[in-house]
């Protein structure tokens, strides 16, 4: 009857390897003595904080993974014994569905508000509305009866600041007087974003996609998810947009919604949060693009690591739910989820085929620029003095974006409204600068619908201003792109990329009415028909500039698609987006997140990339030549003394237990952290450990003469099963064994006998090595 | 006395109230009727200019016939006039919106103060009360170097203060440690986030 209950007790204290060893024991052995011995195992408690990680240090995959089964095991062995285990099991199923459409819900109501507020406060640099001041420019004349087809905006409850402080809305003073104020505006939101990330929450600065994409590959960085973060960066990211830098705020909401996953699996703390993360990352791009299905598969390409299929539903999920909540709240007021949702049906046609690929190309092209001047700008602020004054960086890029962004008037309004124009067909109910085509015919014959006619003087010079804006972005987002702000990438690739798009769209169509007798255009195009859609090449020139720079494929022609609503444009995207992806490849493997985790030296593991060098596990193995030898554990040997000066004197994250120091058989591995924490605990709890006691790890205590102190049992904390590869295994399998285990370290042994030991930094230095580049860089482990 | 019906009448009290708030809700949020809206876009048309039309009617009115008001044109070029136009129904929160700049500008003042709080006023307050500086420098080692103290840190961790107070003034201490380890990778060391 004892033994029966110290069986179960047994069961339940010890984790699923560590106490396969006594579980044989017990059911091969089980005399009285034996049993003595186990009662004492189970009234040793299990250590708190055992099992835990340091911050920037990688997770043991396969240490959670049986952590949690065995959490499963025990849940369902006690789901028959009463009606509350029972409903205890029940909860533990459907936790996984509550957190994630609490998850949804939260990103949707975030992303609400942060759309609404980022709104009003952009315009708040142009003016105010007198009559209801939480209103922006659109909102404020919404009613009004002013409007004139002409001029869309003016009504007489907006005031611009000019008129508010000179009286006059007109003429060179009230001019002077908007820019100063623009100016100001600009520059004190930028201020105060920089100053609240500095003073509350500094890891809410950047993008938060490569971090993200890290911690999911199983790296900790405590507070990086945390409620500070968030809040802070909900609040900051509203600031920065309006500010008038040039970022958009996509990479930001996915770290929003990868917050409020973290913060709701803390509710529900045996759930695993790779999951969450996984779904929240969904949903955020999901509320940031208005495309669900997108955003799934978003997270399946760029950020998850680890991605099953239960994950593929409950992510799709999250992103509908998140979707749902965002349209409800209707923040635009014509309900839809993003400012640029424009459907057309125009046909297009094969030749048209030729400017898409070129669009493809300048995809590449400017994406591969892009990518190495921003990581060489990053790296020199990084590594220079003048990293060291972030707030003075801030101001001064913002004044600098503010000063030259004010007189083009493309680059003046709102980035997302640019795209949404540039995306815009010209048909007769459009009256921008941009679709002032001459018409042909005079007065007695009705405009006609079709805008194959000669440009206007209105349209070159919009022409002007896009290529000025084009430069202009270009420059600006290298400089941007990594400043201390909230900052994300995917608004000014698209704008980048629109600009370029249009411009070409709107020469070929020139070409087309100039030329029309080309044999090209008389095979397609009729004269007096419609037939260059220049909204489309701009909608092509986002996507291939896109692809470019972060180097997505389906994810990226799935969002496009489902913001657009054509599928009839899936081969010219494709088209586009792939060409861009072999010329941005061509020039680097790696996009921006990629060459972002790699600069700050994170240790991910990429699972795209393929190991194609004929290296052997010893040649990658630590100890080498010249350094000393392992660092190892005798498994009875040493004192408590001995133990602690090793760590002191060592910087390893575990140390391989073996033997003894004439056999070095492997008995197995221990974690630095787990023995401090060990040695700590039985210094509080247990009488007599002094620091000559013996440390033993096996299951009983070695001999030890009389009057000797009482020995500390260490076994608990063992891992019984590390892996091990003999030296003569290949780089390749070692290398997979790492990916698809997710394994921290790995042991290395000759004829039997411990000989070194793989850690995934090694691996990622040996890669680094390979490819030409710094092993020095890989900072963590 | 029945228990049963106690929570039947409890059951529909609730409903009844819920219902009610749910009405004035809807009625505070969409007391404007000026948040629905119909808007007539109608191009140039001979030599009529083009021109915009709005007017808040309801969904089944939202056509050009309702809405465009005075027609410039006569009877029959009413119809040819009508095709060019395009009407649309939108809707609108003016409540949501302006909750929601409230809330923002709140929140954001708060935090403006208390930053003000915390990088201005609260040094002053310190050195009046302590006299010379005994503004304690922690020690932001992140564990390597002094494994055992991590190990003590863990470990009490799992005890509880009893004191109310206390545990605010313990919260508040950990998360400004907290703050500045983060400041120190982030901004002086360049180690996460460059």
């Amino acid at each position: 009857m004892a033994a029966f209950l110290v069986f179960e007790c047994c069961n339940q204290f010890l984790s699923c390897r560590f106490s396969s060893g006594s579980n044989y024991a017990m059911s091969n052995g089980g005399g009285v003595a034996s049993s003595t011995t186990h009662l004492l195992d189970f009234l040793e408690e299990p250590i708190p904080g055992v099992g835990t990680y340091d911050d920037f240090h990688t997770i043991d995959w396969v240490r959670e993974k049986c952590k949690d089964r065995e959490r499963h095991r025990k849940i369902n062995s006690k789901k028959k014994e009463s009606a509350w285990e029972f409903t205890k099991s029940l909860y533990d199923a459907w936790s996984g569905w509550l957190v994630v459409t609490l998850t949804g819900l939260a990103s949707g109501a975030l992303a609400g508000l942060i759309d609404i507020a980022a709104d009003w406060m952009n315009d708040l640099k142009e003016g105010v509305c007198l009559s209801a001041m939480w209103f922006n420019h659109e909102q404020c004349c919404w009613t009004s009866n002013e409007t004139t087809f002409a001029e869309r905006d003016k009504c007489p409850q907006w005031k611009s600041w000019a008129e508010l402080i000179l009286g006059q809305a007109e003429g060179p003073g009230s001019y002077i007087m908007n820019y100063f104020m623009y100016i100001y505006w600009a520059l004190s939101f930028a201020f105060l974003a920089v100053c609240l990330v500095k003073v509350f929450a500094p890891y809410a600065c950047g993008s938060g996609i490569p971090e993200i994409k890290t911690i999911l590959s199983g790296f900790i960085i405590r507070g990086y998810l945390g409620k500070w973060t968030l809040m802070i960066k909900t609040i900051t990211l509203v600031l920065a947009v309006a500010s008038g830098l040039s970022l958009g705020k996509e990479g930001p909401l996915v770290h929003v919604a990868c917050c409020c996953g973290n913060i709701f699996s803390y509710l529900f703390p045996k759930y695993s949060k790779n999951e969450v993360l996984s779904a929240a990352s969904a949903a955020g791009v999901s509320v940031a693009f208005g495309a669900p299905i997108g955003g799934v598969l978003f997270s399946l390409e760029e950020v998850s690591y680890y991605f099953p299929l239960k994950t593929l539903w409950r992510s799709f999920f999250a992103a509908l739910v998140a979707a749902f909540v965002l349209r409800s709240i209707n923040p635009f007021g014509n309900s839809r989820l993003v400012l640029f949702y424009v459907e057309y049906h125009t046909p297009w046609y094969l030749f048209e085929l030729i400017p898409f690929i070129l669009l493809g190309v300048f995809g590449g092209l400017w994406g591969a620029f892009f990518i190495r001047a921003n990581i060489a700008w990053c790296r020199r602020r990084k590594s220079t003095r003048f990293g060291k004054y972030p707030v003075l960086e801030v101001i001064l890029v913002a004044a600098i974006t503010a000063v030259v962004a004010f007189p083009n008037p493309y680059t003046r309004q709102n980035t997302s409204e640019l795209i949404k124009e540039l995306f815009t067909d010209c048909g007769p109910l459009e009256s921008s600068q941009l679709c002032q085509y001459r018409s042909q015919m005079n007065g007695s014959k009705a405009f006609t619908d079709n805008p194959n006619r000669p440009a206007g003087p209105g349209v070159y010079s919009a022409m002007w201003q896009l290529c000025l804006a084009l430069i202009f972005k270009i420059i600006m987002t290298i400089f941007t792109f990594g400043l201390k702000v909230p900052s994300g990438l995917f608004i000014p690739s698209m704008a980048i990329g629109a600009i370029a798009g249009r411009i070409v769209g709107i020469a070929v169509e020139q070409l087309a009415y100039y030329h029309h007798d080309w044999f090209l255009f008389k095979e397609w195009c009729e004269v007096g028909a419609d037939c260059i859609t220049p909204g489309l090449y701009a909608m092509v020139g986002a996507a291939a500039c896109l692809g470019g720079v972060t180097r997505m494929t389906v994810s990226l022609v799935v969002i496009v698609f489902e913001l657009t609503g054509g599928l009839e444009y899936i081969v010219p995207l494709m088209a586009a987006v792939m060409t861009s992806k072999w010329v941005g490849d061509a020039f680097g493997r790696e996009g921006i997140y990629e060459a972002h985790i790699r600069l700050n030296g994170y240790p991910f593991l990429d699972a795209k990339e393929e190991f194609t060098h004929t290296t052997l596990a010893r040649e990658v193995m630590r100890p080498r030549r010249s350094d000393p030898p392992l660092a190892v554990l005798t498994q009875d040997d040493l004192t408590v003394e001995e133990l602690q000066s090793v760590i002191n004197e060592t910087s390893y994250n575990g140390f391989p237990v073996i033997v003894s120091k004439e056999s070095q058989r492997l008995v197995g591995f221990a974690l630095r952290r787990d023995i401090t924490i060990a040695i700590e605990n039985a210094r509080r709890k247990q009488e007599g450990i002094m620091l000559n006691s013996r440390v033993y790890f096996t299951q009983h205590a070695p001999t030890l003469p009389a009057d000797s102190p009482r020995p500390l049992k260490l076994r608990s904390i063992l891992d019984m099963s590390p892996f091990t590869v003999t030296d003569h295994t290949p780089m390749e399998i070692v290398v997979d064994i790492f990916r698809k285990l997710g394994l921290r370290q790995c042991l290395v042994t000759h004829n039997g006998r411990l000989l070194g030991i793989i850690t995934k930094k090694d691996i990622l230095r040996h890669m680094a090595q390979m490819a030409n580049q710094d092993p020095e860089s890989i900072m963590f482990n | 006395w029945d228990p049963g019906q106690t929570v039947h009448l409890l059951f529909m009290y609730v409903c009844v109230m819920l219902h009610r708030t749910h009405n004035q809700m809807k009625t505070y949020l969409l007391q404007n009727s000026e948040d629905i809206r119909c808007k007539c876009i109608c191009p140039p048309y001979r030599d009529i200019e083009g021109q915009i039309y709005k007017q808040n009617v309801s969904l089944k009115d939202c056509n050009c016939l309702h809405v465009v008001e005075p027609m410039p044109v006569d009877g029959k070029d009413v119809e040819a006039y009508c095709l060019r136009c395009e009407c649309k129904y939108e809707e609108r929160s003016s409540g949501t919106i302006k909750v929601t700049i409230i809330m923002y500008l709140s929140i954001l003042g708060l935090l403006l103060l208390y930053m003000v709080y915390l990088t201005l006023l609260e040094p002053m307050l310190k050195r009046r009360l302590f006299g010379h500086s005994q503004l304690i420098q922690s020690d932001d080692d992140v564990g390597d170097q002094q494994p055992f103290a991590n190990a003590h840190n863990v470990l009490s961790r799992s005890h509880s203060r009893p004191n109310m107070l206390n545990k605010v003034e313990h919260a508040q201490q950990r998360w400004r440690r907290q703050v500045q380890e983060q400041r120190k990778s982030v901004f002086d060391r360049h180690v996460v986030l460059s």
